[in-house]
């Protein structure tokens, strides 16, 4: 081995590429997650770069209603449950969870692999409707138009997403169970990194809610099918249900698709900043509670459905709830940096800029949730950029953060550190004048969901796709230089950050079986020295 | 000496991986019980909202035949219990003759089922264009018994592949399969208690 190589780790364990298809170490299979997610990040932004295009001119010349429809449909599809809820979970879970527990792997390997073979199951199932001409229903699936009145390839769609949630049951499950049993002598709940606890707050809600999105769609997919749901009016049936189980399950997906962002982004605060994360305990009593209180607010979706008054008006005070434990959170990762002797390289780049926009996002979700402002902005461009501010914004950049921070330990090798800060800066930007004038555009008014708009919309529309092509090119920049430093980067070393955390104490990339010797826990997390 | 700590520390880790597993299977349904849970409302909302409906509902289902087969799947669920202290002894027999008991009794099961689905074919009962009734209420109430009971048979099909397994298991020259009977008599046991929620909501209202 030459002194300019890494050591050849799990990635050289086993030859051929049919080896990475019946593998059951979770590192091979965090990549095959890494792979499969970019894929459908690409067709998620191909057609919301559609989308943006079309928006240029207010009388939708490029393309007609119908096609628009079946774009923002396969963009919200493909996004949400193709990329967003597998990114941080399946990707930097899958790897690092069991490094950081000091682990040689999950609980049930043969069910982790199964699980990325159900993914793919559903997700060919979804490219086949996309394929075949799309879904106009967007991604909420609301009865009775996807049940009755819809001519998309809604079964086809629908099929796919119940079959990916199969396996989101399976990684939650799989993690649970790993992060009780197999944690290293030593590792006490309270000496858990806040990322783990961020898995763990995650996969219970996987665990709990996905199941409703399961038979939601099965009981949709009965009255398409056969005409005997228990959603349609013309029998008594109430539709509003469907929204009911729907948002039961699709609110606490939103925290599946935030908390794992938030226990990346603590992992980043610590290292970059060389502090303890201020208020740990707090930090992962904080994670469980969102996700306790993420099962009791999904009739803030439904403020403007004809749902009752008093309903509206304990979902509007539980939502404001869920902003005590966020803003500890906020609160807490600044109270880390004080003091702190703060590196600005690329993930803590990124982890700022989390911060910022999650503040951004949460803060006008506060709007959201009081129920008459909900009333003027419900259905508009506000909630959009609300919820990308979130999405994005969030969950986006904590997941580039992350494959930045945990890239030397996933590839052995160094990414080109200029490069990828400038692409940290340029997404940033780019996010922001894509998204900031949308919360413009929607508080005056104008609606969600439509080709065609007013021309006095035009100008900020415009801004809207530059922000857009801004951020292309930013999200452009790692799908270059991360597979280049795949193979031509500088040898990392075992810790290149000089971080805390069992994962860097083992090489990179780490042997098969993880760990030559089962690591002893004896001190908490984020161990890092006084501040002078 | 070193062969029995060997053995010692080897049967250690079964237990360690008994634990782990069976907290697997209490996560599995703990999603199983959410799953029907989702229905469980559905039904609950329009048991609400169309009492009338479904005390008629009720009455057209067979009494008799629902009644049986509860009993049917309590006395399944008895022979699991003795085939997973059979496994623990190590009685290879006595385990194989519980587990055909209980496959017995879980084919029984789905073969009352079937009558009844066949006399609700036959009545016109089905929800859609060929329901005898007028459209309304009723037909969500049917609905939600073809989809509940339904569902419930699809995981008894699956629970009796997994005795098969068992059984198969259990006949070659491994050893006595004690953790796989305990795992499946939990999933068999939470298949049955479905049921039990289902009897009462579809058998017994206005009765």
């Amino acid at each position: 081995m030459s002194a300019d190589a890494p050591p050849p780790g799990y990635l050289a364990a086993e030859p051929g590429i049919l080896a990475w298809f019946r593998t059951l170490d979770h590192k091979r299979i965090g990549l095959l997650y890494l792979f499969s997610i970019t894929g459908f990040f690409m067709i998620g932004a191909a057609a919301a770069a559609c989308m943006r295009v079309a928006l240029l001119s207010p009388q939708g010349n490029l393309i007609v209603s119908d096609t628009y429809n079946r774009l923002f449909t396969l963009h919200g599809v493909v996004m949400i449950w193709f990329f967003l809820i597998p990114a941080v979970p399946n990707v930097l879970g899958n790897f690092v969870l069991p490094l950081a527990i000091g682990a040689r792997d999950v609980a049930f390997p043969r069910l982790n692999l199964a699980s990325w073979y159900i993914f793919m199951a559903g997700g060919a199932l979804v490219l086949y409707a996309i394929a075949a001409g799309g879904v106009d229903t967007g991604w909420t699936f609301y009865t009775p138009y996807s049940s009755t009145y819809s001519n998309g390839h809604v079964m086809a769609m629908a099929a796919g997403v119940f079959i990916a949630g199969f396996s989101s049951i399976f990684t939650g499950l799989n993690f649970i169970v790993t992060i009780h049993r197999l944690r290293a002598p030593g590792l006490t709940w309270f000496r858990l990194p806040l990322f783990v606890w961020s898995l763990y707050a995650t996969s219970i809600i996987l665990v709990l809610a996905t199941p409703i999105l399961a038979i939601t769609l099965f009981l949709m997919a009965l009255e398409r099918g056969l005409g005997v749901g228990v959603f349609d009016p013309k029998i008594g049936g109430d539709p509003l249900l469907f929204q009911h189980l729907f948002w039961f399950y699709s609110h606490p997906a939103v925290y599946v698709m935030i908390l794992p962002g938030m226990g990346v982004v603590s992992e980043l605060f610590a290292c970059f900043a060389r502090r303890r994360i201020f208020g740990y305990r707090v930090m992962a009593c904080a994670l469980l509670a969102i996700a306790a209180l993420g099962f009791l607010v999904w009739g803030h979706h439904m403020f403007v459905s004809s749902q009752s008054l008093y309903a509206g008006l304990v979902f509007s005070l539980l939502s404001f709830l869920v902003s005590v434990p966020s803003a500890v959170k906020v609160f807490n990762w600044t109270a880390t940096l004080h003091r702190g002797s703060i590196r600005l390289d690329t993930p803590m780049l990124y982890a700022l800029g989390f911060v910022a926009l999650f503040t951004i996002g949460g803060l006008t979700g506060l709007f959201l949730a009081s129920l008459a402002v909900d009333v003027h902005v419900h259905g508009t461009y506000f909630i959009v950029a609300h919820f990308h501010y979130v999405m994005v914004g969030g969950m986006v950049m904590a997941y580039l953060g992350g494959i930045h921070y945990w890239w030397p330990k996933i590839s052995g090798r160094l990414y080109p550190e200029w490069i990828a800060r400038s692409s940290a800066v340029i997404i940033f930007l780019g996010f922001n004048l894509t998204f900031f004038p949308q919360f413009v555009l929607g508080y005056l008014g104008m609606p969600r969901r439509y080709a065609i708009y007013p021309p006095e919309f035009h100008t900020l529309n415009v801004c809207s796709t530059a922000g857009a092509a801004v951020l292309g090119l930013g999200y452009l920049l790692p799908l270059i230089y991360l597979p280049w430093s795949f193979f031509r980067g500088a040898p990392a070393g075992p810790n290149p950050w000089d971080a805390t955390g069992l994962e860097w104490r083992t090489a990179s990339p780490p042997p098969p079986h993880n760990f030559e010797e089962t690591p002893v826990v004896t001190a908490e997390p984020y161990d890092y020295p006084p501040p002078p | 000496m070193t062969s029995s700590s060997a053995s010692a520390t080897s049967s250690a880790r079964e237990a360690e991986q008994s634990v782990t597993n069976r907290l697997g299977l209490w996560v599995f349904l703990a999603t199983e019980v959410l799953f029907f849970g989702g229905m469980f409302v559905a039904y609950v909302i329009y048991r609400h909202t169309y009492p009338e409906a479904f005390r008629a509902g009720a009455r057209l289902m067979e009494f008799g035949l629902g009644t049986t087969n509860t009993a049917v799947l309590l006395v399944s669920s008895f022979f699991m219990a003795l085939g997973d202290r059979a496994a623990r002894a190590g009685d290879r027999r006595q385990l194989r003759r519980c587990l055909l008991c209980v496959a017995t009794l879980g084919v029984v099961f789905l073969g009352i089922k079937a009558v009844e689905y066949h006399s609700k074919f036959a009545d016109h009962l089905v929800p859609g264009p060929d329901f005898s009734g007028t459209r309304g209420p009723l037909e969500i109430f049917m609905t939600l018994y073809f989809a509940m009971t339904g569902l419930h048979a699809l995981h008894m099909l699956f629970g009796l592949g997994a005795i098969s397994w068992l059984l198969w298991r259990n006949a070659g020259g491994r050893p006595v399969p004690v953790e796989p009977v305990a795992m499946v008599g939990l999933y068999w046991h939470f298949v049955d208690c479905v049921w039990i929620f289902l009897y009462p909501l579809f058998y017994l209202p206005g009765r």
